[in-house]
């Protein structure tokens, strides 16, 4: 209890700057050497004695009625334990969906979409399973196909669902559009006419997948008491729980989820795909059964991002300055709902991207057709948006003849900005800034791919197929910028929940974090212990796995855990340190007035004034006590947007990222190298410095991918995929993906927990944009459609 | 499903006799690829990878042996100088795990269009040695390919080796795909310019039923290289006989449209890499090619 | 089917093999060695590469008969490879790896639930054994996220810098473009491989200075 006050000044200390591994530092990922060594239990790793394997018979058709299912002659083979259909659903429940409860567990009487799932077979062997599998035989009725806009809303048009009485049901112009946002502020009409010039656009988003590399997996293990342990990959366990208990008939605590290893998710993990399945066979053969998608079933096991047609018209004035903008976007929901509602207010309150325009006049939909389901995927909504306003900035920008990015920085959004919905911007919105910082770094040198030996074709587009020496290859650069929304919007009670213990383990103070986050690669584990650390200045952080015994994290998406469960593991570790605190004043507080007159902070495994002075050990502080708290906390309430205006404070924070690309177009063959893409990205506070680098770049790659090959193909006269395969939906290589070099900005959110900003989708938004612009600089195409392919760059 | 596992070439062949459904596994990166996903389930396997010598290769006077599963890998490392088109060819074949593995033979086998190495073996030219328990025969390449994804082997019968012609000129390959690595054939093309016999011979890959020769390009620059002393002059082929050429070659593609690519652009394609890949080889040919092959 | 082959150093065996299984199947569901990733089963991703005799292979394009009386190494092994290497130019057979028994006895265990496996802060893995270069570069480095192309790529990057210990960025991309990776940008996978030929530079000096 000795003193150690040295001589001088005492620096008022913070809590948290004098432990180590604390944030702000680039500590490792605690799950590192396990995923080094295989040792890290992924989904698709889950193994128990005497388990089964489940398999999922698809619909070969899009849109049709069932007339028949016989599974006798599957059941009839050796090693088949089970086999169910719709008639074998357990409840009264039958659909699940996340927002909307369209989906059903096995298709009843009809199918609308190709690949949806109609029976189930649970056997010893995959092989057993699969061969049992297609002995069930399906009779299926065609039924005519909505696959656009046109077939969707026409007056005749079949409906994709009939009887719809969800919320958006009442307010949709057609039964098949699933929900519409309009969003209405200023004269637009009026705006146009004092406009110099006016640019209009059509322009056409692809098909993305998420294409996360560990397919979906997961075993269901029944329990004595008549429910069942589920191991799964996933995003959100207790979204997932709400989902699947009311279908198999059993209250939630009789399901309990444990989140397994994650290979990666990017919003493909947010929907249900054979979670239900692997619970209903367990449960019909009393035995543990394993799932695991191949790649070819995964393209069809979750929602994709959502294709989209968007239609813009931008007017400015001869000096540069926008006068008023007129969207809409069409996004093409498939089948079944996901995510379309939050993906429409995504796309349309965003529409406008980080510019203002005080006159617009925005609409959003999403259709329901007989295409795969579309949902969730990294920067939703305001991907598509962020391609065709981008396209529109540098067009204007031409035709007034300004410099695309003077252009932008001139009609740049800034903190105190009033968005199209009349929210105002009330953090840092550097958005000229990030633009300034690509634009300064230095370009590449020009024809990298020469060497003294000749050309190096790997530096070349085409890569090792030797296409060009240098032949055709023409040089472009680019730009643009885009706004992400961070959290869950419109009024969602946005929430996550951190239990977090304190106690003496082996003579050292230990923090346990136990939150049900699903860790998906982000490095959210990373952070937690080091928030912990930060906050109870102990060395020692044991995350527990994430779990349903704990309150809901939320979802990993929406670049929301950081700012969210991050926001609750500091709410929590506060209390926690109130706590020990009490518990100190209570042993020691006699000892030194300082236990009462003094701020006290936790450093080092100590108990330390805020001048310096240690008053005390934890491990004595805690010696034969254990400190816990379980406690939600969730961010600043938003509100649901007018479904006439639009108007409404529906966001919570914003995340803005700007890219330059460099690109090397063989214009001849069509075929592009991206030399460069140059990213600039404001996060507020950088908890994890290295992680911030690795998700920045992560995201950038994402949207090169969609900018020059990645679209799932969908032939628009069977509605069937007709490149599910990694041979056929190509997803970039370390060879098509260039140098990124990041430059972070780090502008505080007073709102936000250490004024950190949500950092996992902005650099997914601009790459896209950015890329294309590039393209275009290179060959003077107009290019309205992502991915752009060698047939639009050769006009053949 | 069963699987035999001959421990010579002899046993192989008797196996093949006794089970022409066998189908003939060695690299399996084709052959896997169908039983992972489903969509082949052969009564019988028949792993080839115990019997050494179809991994072994040897270059004679005129031609080079080259064993039926030699890794592509091994062509590219050895047989550069003698085999360039080839070796060019094997390094776009997918990727390095997959070069080190695969081997002519499966191309061979498979027949399908989009194979690599079709377009650098009808440019060389070679013989495909096909055998069975009734003996042993030369197939040339050009009466190889059948149809689609057919050929001219009979059920009995398993691919030996290849006999390539060695180089006698400058060759080049160029193969178009959406990805700069990793990706199958969009479309491909190969030249070989054979000063020995003054022609030059082509290869077109994922751009017909079949793989095939650009013959009426190839006629065509022939007379053109003969009328014009180019042989012996060493002179640039103007610019007008490499656009005939590129037009030809583009001209004897019958391509599809499919997810990979559209007929139209394939013939485009197909044009611009005859136009270039014959002015590499031509500039090589004149001993001006700074670099052939291009560097990697 | 039975099949005989070496993994890692030890001898084994898998009964009842299905002639249309993979050596990837092979490993991860009869040998309890799920550390080869079973990404796209096609051989497009290099998540299940393991080293045959030596050379890298896509683990699911190998048919399990097929590897017969031969030498696998997969992720599990790498560490020991790498030891081995270091010290006798080589892994010799049945010096080093993880015994069948052993190799079983893992499992992702639900009843025990999977803590150790899902954070690694307590327990987890065999902290004596270390890690070999490539796998601690690539820790060090930031070039694991979710880590499910990890894996192979460690199996291919540490066999490039076996074979060019110097490599170029242009070399590093040629010998790692066969295996995908959608989270990272692959920016610190590049960042890992120089990190770990640096490393691997600066100890031969200095073992060379000696």
């Amino acid at each position: 209890m000795g003193s150690t006050r040295t001589t001088g000044v005492p620096t008022k200390l913070t809590q948290g700057s004098q432990t180590k591994g604390g944030i702000g530092e680039s500590t490792l990922r605690p799950d590192g050497t396990l995923k080094v060594t295989g040792e890290f239990a992924y989904s698709s790793d889950m193994w128990h004695e005497d388990m089964l394997w489940g398999q999922t018979l698809r619909s070969t058709v899009a849109h049709a009625e069932i007339v028949s299912i016989d599974t006798s002659e599957a059941l009839a083979q050796a090693g088949v334990y089970a086999v169910l259909t719709y008639d074998d659903l357990p409840a009264a429940m039958k659909n699940y969906g996340l927002e909307i409860q369209d989906t059903p567990v096995l298709a009843h009487k009809k199918v609308r979409h190709h690949g949806e799932p109609v029976a189930l077979v649970a056997a010893d062997h995959p092989e057993t399973a699969r061969r049992a599998a297609a002995k069930i035989k399906i009779e299926y009725r065609e039924l005519p196909l909505v696959t656009d806009e046109a077939s969707a809303t026409a007056p005749d048009a079949v409906l994709v669902h009939e009887g719809r009485d969800d919320e958006h049901s009442r307010h949709v112009p057609h039964p098949n559009i699933v929900h519409r946002q309009p969003i209405i502020r200023g004269d637009a009409a009026e705006a146009a006419k004092k406009a110099d010039v006016i640019v209009k656009g059509e322009y056409t988003f692809g098909m993305q997948d998420q294409a996360f590399l560990g397919p979906e997996s997961g075993l269901a293990v029944p329990a004595e008491d008549g429910g069942v342990d589920l191991y799964v990959a996933t995003q959100w366990l207790h979204s997932d729980l709400e989902q699947i208990a009311p279908v198999l008939g059993l209250p939630e605590e009789k399901v309990r989820m444990t989140l397994s290893g994650v290979g990666g998710a990017f919003g493909g993990r947010e929907d249900i795909s054979m979670q239900i399945h692997a619970c209903l066979l367990a449960l019909r053969t009393g035995k543990p059964v394993k799932i695991v998608y191949n790649r070819f079933e995964s393209f069809f096991g979750h929602v994709h991002r959502h294709p989209a047609k968007l239609y813009y018209e931008h007017g400015a004035t001869k000096d540069g300055k926008l006068t008023h903008m007129k969207c809409r976007i069409v996004l093409d929901g498939g089948a079944y709902a996901s995510a379309s509602p939050a993906v429409v207010g995504n796309a349309s309150s965003l529409s406008v991207g980080p510019y203002v325009v005080e006159n617009v006049d925005i609409e959003a939909i999403a259709l329901y057709t007989n295409n795969p389901p579309c949902g969730a995927m990294r920067g939703f909504g305001a991907v598509q948006a962020c391609f065709a306003y981008e396209a529109q900035m540098d067009k204007l920008a031409a035709k007034l003849g300004m410099d695309p990015v003077e252009f932008r920085q001139l009609n740049a959004m800034e903190q105190g900005t009033l968005l199209p919905t009349g929210q105002v911007v009330d953090s840092p919105a550097p958005v000229a800034e990030i633009l300034r910082r690509v634009k300064a770094r230095p370009l590449p040198p020009e024809r990298q791919w020469e060497s003294s030996e000749g050309a190096d074709v790997r530096q070349l587009p085409g890569g090792l197929s030797n296409t060009t020496h240098g032949e055709g290859v023409v040089r472009g650069v680019g730009y643009a910028v885009g706004i992400k929304n961070v959290g869950f919007s419109e009024g969602f009670d946005d929430y996550s929940t951190a239990k977090v213990r304190m106690e003496v383990i082996n003579g050292e103070p230990v923090a346990t974090v136990h939150t049900a986050m699903a860790e998906v690669g982000q490095g959210g584990v990373t952070v937690h212990a080091q928030i912990a650390r930060t906050e109870l200045g102990v060395t020692q952080v044991t995350i527990h796995p994430a779990d349903t015994q704990v309150g809901s994290a939320g979802s990993s998406s929406a670049s929301r855990q950081t700012y969210v469960t991050g926001g609750a593991v500091k709410n929590s570790c506060e209390l926690v340190r109130e706590k020990v605190l009490e518990i100190g004043r209570r042993k020691f507080g006699t000892y030194h007035p300082a236990w009462a007159t003094a701020e006290l902070l936790l450093e080092g495994g100590k108990v330390v004034t805020d001048g310096g002075e240690v008053l005390g050990d934890l491990v004595d502080v805690l010696e034969g006590e254990s400190v816990e708290v379980e406690a939600e906390w969730r961010h600043r309430p938003t509100e649901p947007f007018d479904l006439r205006t639009g108007q409404g404070n529906g966001h919570v924070q914003y995340s803005f990222a700007a890219h330059r690309a460099v690109v090397e177009v063989d214009t001849e063959l069509g075929l592009v190298k991206v030399i460069e893409l140059a990213c600039a990205q404001d996060v507020g506070k950088a908890l994890n410095p290295l992680s911030v680098l690795g998700q920045i770049q992560g995201g950038t790659t994402q949207g090169l991918g969609v900018a020059v090959m990645e679209e799932i193909i969908v032939d628009p006269k069977t509605a069937k995929v007709k490149n599910p395969s990694f041979t056929d939906y190509l997803i970039p290589t370390i060879l098509d993906t260039p140098t990124i070099p990041v430059d972070v900005l780090e502008l505080a959110d007073e709102h936000a927990p250490y004024g950190l900003r949500g950092i996992g989708e902005a650099p997914t938004l601009s790459s896209t944009p950015a890329v294309l612009a590039a393209i275009r600089n290179a060959t003077g195409l107009e290019l309205n459609r992502t991915p752009v392919r060698p047939e639009h760059l050769t006009g053949t | 499903m069963d699987f035999l596992r001959p421990a010579s070439w002899e046993e192989a062949l008797a196996a093949k006799a006794e089970h022409p459904t066998a189908v003939p596994i060695a690299g399996g990166t084709d052959v896997m690829v169908e039983i992972n996903f489903d969509h082949r389930r052969p009564e019988y396997l028949l792993d080839l990878n115990r019997i050494g010598e179809l991994r072994e290769w040897e270059v004679g006077a005129d031609t080079v042996r080259l064993g039926a599963s030699v890794p592509y890998t091994q062509i590219m490392e050895n047989l550069r100088a003698e085999l360039p088109g080839l070796a060019l060819a094997s390094h776009t074949v997918a990727s390095p795990q997959i070069r080190n593995r695969g081997g002519v033979g499966g191309n061979l086998g498979t027949a399908s269009p989009a194979g690599d190495a079709h377009p650098a073996l009808l440019a060389a030219d070679c013989e495909v040695e096909a055998e069975s328990v009734r003996g042993s025969r030369l197939i040339p390449i050009d009466a190889f390919y059948t149809g689609v994804k057919r050929n001219a082997l009979a059920p009995d019968e398993l691919i030996r080796a290849v006999h390539i012609k060695k180089a006698d000129g400058p060759q080049q390959y160029s193969k178009v795909g959406t990805r700069n690595a990793m990706v199958i054939a969009v479309c491909a093309f190969g030249i070989a310019l054979h000063p020995e016999t003054r022609t030059v011979r082509t290869g077109i890959g994922s751009a017909a039923p079949t793989p095939i020769r650009a013959k009426a390009a190839e006629e065509f620059l022939n007379a053109a290289l003969d009328e014009g002393g180019f042989w012996d002059s060493k002179k640039i082929i103007t610019p007008s006989i490499a656009k005939q050429f590129a037009e030809l070659a583009s001209g004897a593609a019958n391509p599809i449209d499919d997810v990979r690519g559209t007929a139209s652009y394939r013939r485009h394609a197909v044009g611009i890499m005859a136009r270039r890949t014959l002015g590499w080889t031509w500039e090589s040919y004149r001993g001006k090619g700074r670099s052939t092959e291009g560097v990697a | 089917m039975r099949v005989n082959f070496t993994v890692n150093g030890r001898q084994q065996e898998a009964d009842d093999v299905w002639e249309g299984e993979s050596l990837l199947y092979v490993l991860r569901e009869r040998m309890g060695l799920p550390g080869s990733k079973n990404a796209c089963e096609q051989g497009e991703c290099g998540s299940c590469t393991v080293r045959l005799d030596g050379v890298p292979v896509c683990s699911c394009l190998v048919a399990a008969g097929q590897v017969e009386g031969r030498e696998v190494t997969t992720v599990e092994g790498l560490a020991d490879y790498a030891r081995q290497r270091e010290e006798h130019g080589g892994c010799a057979s049945g010096a080093c790896g993880t015994s069948l028994q052993e190799a079983q006895q893992w499992r992702a265990n639900p009843a025990k639930g999977a803590t150790d496996s899902q954070t690694g802060e307590v327990g987890g893995g065999n902290p004596a054994a270390a890690l070999s270069p490539i796998q601690q570069a690539f820790i060090d480095a930031g070039a694991v996220q979710c880590g499910f192309c990890t894996p192979g790529l460690l199996i291919a990057a540490d066999e490039m810098l076996e074979r060019n210990p110097q490599p170029t960025d242009a070399d590093i991309r040629e010998a790692l473009s066969g295996n995908l990776c959608r989270c990272t940008g692959y920016e610190k996978i590049l960042d890992a491989v120089r990190l770990a030929a640096a490393r691997q530079d600066r100890q031969g000096l200095q073992e060379g200075a000696v």
